[in-house]
């Protein structure tokens, strides 16, 4: 391969990946813009997310032997349940976990969501552990599963190119760009996007103008936990295995990418997961693949520190 | 009359708690062998000073600190490299300590400065991300730190040219014991020192605080470096301990996410409600979940095909509801600090004020 063949294809694997993060860092940033709230169990979220569509594929007899040529619809029902799935867990989590802390110091929320994540995160491992063949029969639930690619493995740019693009690229650009554009729809159209963009801007206001906080904030959950649905399935397939710890590691991704974008920022957390998603690339093409989490969190403290307001955001002063 | 008993059993917890651990290797030897504790008291003596220290930045300081899992692998590895023979410094215990103190409290500085200013979530998110790091960088840099391997073997500390070694358990006890001690004795003269009472004040209203006189940055780098350096002096207890800096792998978030149930549960910025988390937390971890797999072991129960049935899987779902909990219903903590209930009771306080009012 050439240099320039090497770079493309990092670019290509960056980009797909970067797209996936953004996905999630979505979900960070609607969260943070409305309740100014680290919803750390957004990445644990993610992950289980992961299991529950390997656990369908499993329930379908489709397994890592099935063959991804024949590509069958019987993978669409993935796309209603896992997010639907997502959805509905983050609803629950900010109605039972984040609510009653409305009034309550800052911080208070933010460790009650590292708790929430732990309390996935230990689910994610008995969930390794089901006796079914897609978790290897139960047996080592921590160990990492093979998810069977959901298309077909054929590389696009016919079999001679040393670049390789699949349709699993192809899968991720169609699920992850219609979502964000009907994100930005959403919120900029609707009723609900605008009550949401309200409460974003003074919680107390929107309440006097009639607005159902609450309800407002349960949708806000309700539209990132389906985004992290979308993005488990297509990550899954992407990169074919997933494990329990995962939560933490692409949620940090995500953390990163939100901040980095200007967090609270809907345009923000999708350039910044783009830029994640390619530096991750390079860092495993250039530097070394031990160093790219190193990489990573450096951006993300050199920039919080730096730059806590990100590339898009419009820097906040501290309310008294 | 029983308020006042419970005030006393407070007031004085950390002298029954005192008591009752220099009771433990004497009635030790007399327990049934399947409950001996002792042996794991060493453990959750390193984890009460490593939330005393982070008692200090989150407890008193009130910034919350993700990464001072951080702190501790410095203070481990610092003693692994000066007093391990590969190395050319080949120190003693008590020559290296004061020096591995220094660097946690230096790296303590390091960290703090550029951050200090941060909002309290940023600056959570940034401590998460430094201990990252480290533990990656540690990982990685195996040349040196013989990555997952650690460093070892490493001297323990010698009495008047007696070294001692693992066989020492009694000895080994009541010197963490006195670590521990120490790591009070400072915290409580901390909390009352100038800085200490500025830490509070920041605390409790950084603005206030600043337009009373406190320099708030000086006093959060304190703060940053007092924490740093007593988890640094767990590390390297820790190391000297198990003559052995352990990989890096044993300082990850989890156990930054334990010292901080430590505090949370036990009571923020009060040293006896720290002690007391310590206790409840570590004797958690590494008392209850070991004697109830060697009991579920001892009936059969445990399978281990069966994630299901291995009391230590259960493990992050306990901590987190606990950390859930604590935060619904109890946020000061078992045994709390005074001015901290008082400031997460206010509203309570008021609106009985308010009832009291109305029926006068």
């Amino acid at each position: 391969m050439t240099n320039t063949e090497v770079f493309l294809q990092q670019m290509i694997i960056g980009l797909s990946n970067g797209m996936i993060i953004a996905l999630i860092a979505l979900g960070y940033t609607m969260v943070y813009g409305i309740i100014e709230l680290i919803n750390f169990a957004h990445g644990d979220l993610f992950m289980l997310g992961c299991f529950l569509a390997l656990t369908i594929l499993g329930a379908l007899g489709i397994d890592a032997a099935y063959d991804p040529n024949s590509v069958s619809l019987a993978v669409l029902p993935l796309f209603i349940a896992v997010p639907a799935f997502c959805a509905i867990v983050n609803w629950s989590v900010d109605r039972f976990a984040y609510r009653p802390l409305r009034s309550a110091p800052r911080l208070a929320p933010l460790v009650s969501a590292i708790g929430v994540s732990f309390i996935f995160l230990n689910l994610g491992l008995f969930w390794g552990g089901l006796p079914m063949d897609v978790f290897n029969g139960g047996v080592a639930a921590a160990a990492p599963k093979d998810f069977p690619a959901l298309v077909s493995r054929t590389n696009l740019l016919g079999e001679s190119s040393n670049i390789i693009v699949r349709w699993n690229e192809v899968l991720v650009a169609m699920v992850t760009v219609p979502m964000m554009v009907g994100l930005s729809l959403i919120v900029r159209f609707t009723r609900i996007g605008k009550a949401m963009r309200a409460v974003a801007q003074n919680q107390t206001a929107a309440r006097l103008m009639g607005i159902d906080v609450d309800r407002v904030i349960g949708a806000t959950f309700l539209i990132g936990g389906a985004l992290a649905g979308f993005a488990s399935i297509v990550w899954a397939s992407y990169n074919e295995t997933i494990y329990f710890q995962m939560g933490f590691r692409v949620g940090m991704d995500a953390f990163t990418a939100a901040v980095l974008g200007g967090i609270g920022s809907l345009p923000g957390a999708v350039l910044g997961g783009v830029v994640i998603g390619i530096v991750r690339a390079m860092s495993e093409g250039y530097i070394a693949a031990e160093w790219t989490n190193v990489v990573v969190f450096t951006i993300l403290v050199v920039v919080l520190t730096f730059r806590p307001s990100g590339l898009l955001g419009t820097p906040t002063r501290e309310k008294v | 009359m029983a308020g006042g008993i419970r005030r006393a059993v407070i007031v004085h917890a950390g002298w029954f708690m005192l008591g009752i651990a220099l009771l433990v290797p004497i009635l030790d030897p007399l327990l049934p062998l399947e409950w001996k504790i002792a042996g794991h008291m060493n453990r959750i003596f390193i984890f009460a000073i490593l939330g005393l220290g982070l008692n200090v930045v989150t407890g008193y300081t009130g910034l919350l600190n993700l990464g001072i899992a951080a702190f501790m692998a410095i203070g481990a590895y610092s003693y692994a490299i000066l007093t391990c023979d590969i190395y050319p410094f080949r120190l003693g215990f008590w020559s290296a300590m004061p020096i591995t103190i220094c660097i946690g409290a230096i790296a303590g500085v390091v960290l703090g400065l550029p951050t200090i200013r941060l909002r309290g979530d940023y600056l959570a998110i940034v401590t998460l991300g430094f201990g990252e790091i480290v533990q990656d960088t540690l990982k990685n840099l195996d040349n040196i730190t013989q990555g997952t391997q650690g460093i070892n073997p490493l001297p323990a500390p010698t009495f008047w040219g007696h070294a001692l070694n693992t066989q020492d358990k009694v000895a080994w006890y009541y010197l963490l014991l006195a670590f521990l001690a120490l790591v009070v004795l400072v915290s409580r003269n901390l909390e009352h020192s100038r800085v200490g009472r500025s830490w509070i004040a920041i605390r409790e209203d950084e603005i206030a605080a600043t337009c009373m006189g406190v320099n708030p940055v000086k006093a959060k780098l304190v703060a940053f470096a007092m924490g740093a350096a007593l988890a640094s002096t767990s590390g390297g207890i820790y190391a000297a301990l198990f003559s052995n800096s352990g990989e890096p792998g044993n300082y990850d978030f989890q156990i930054s996410i334990i010292a901080l149930c430590i505090v949370i549960i036990g009571g923020m910025g009060n040293i006896s409600g720290v002690l007391l988390g310590a206790f409840v937390i570590g004797g958690f971890n590494s008392i209850v979940l070991d004697k109830l797999t060697t009991l579920l072991q001892q009936m059969g129960m445990v399978n281990t095909q069966n994630v299901l049935t291995v009391p230590g899987n259960w493990k992050y779902m306990i901590f987190g509801f606990a950390l859930i909990l604590a935060m619904r219903f109890k946020p000061e903590g078992l045994l709390p600090s005074r001015q901290l209930k008082a400031e997460l009771h206010e509203a309570e306080e008021d609106e009985r004020a308010e009832n009291a009012r109305g029926a006068a």
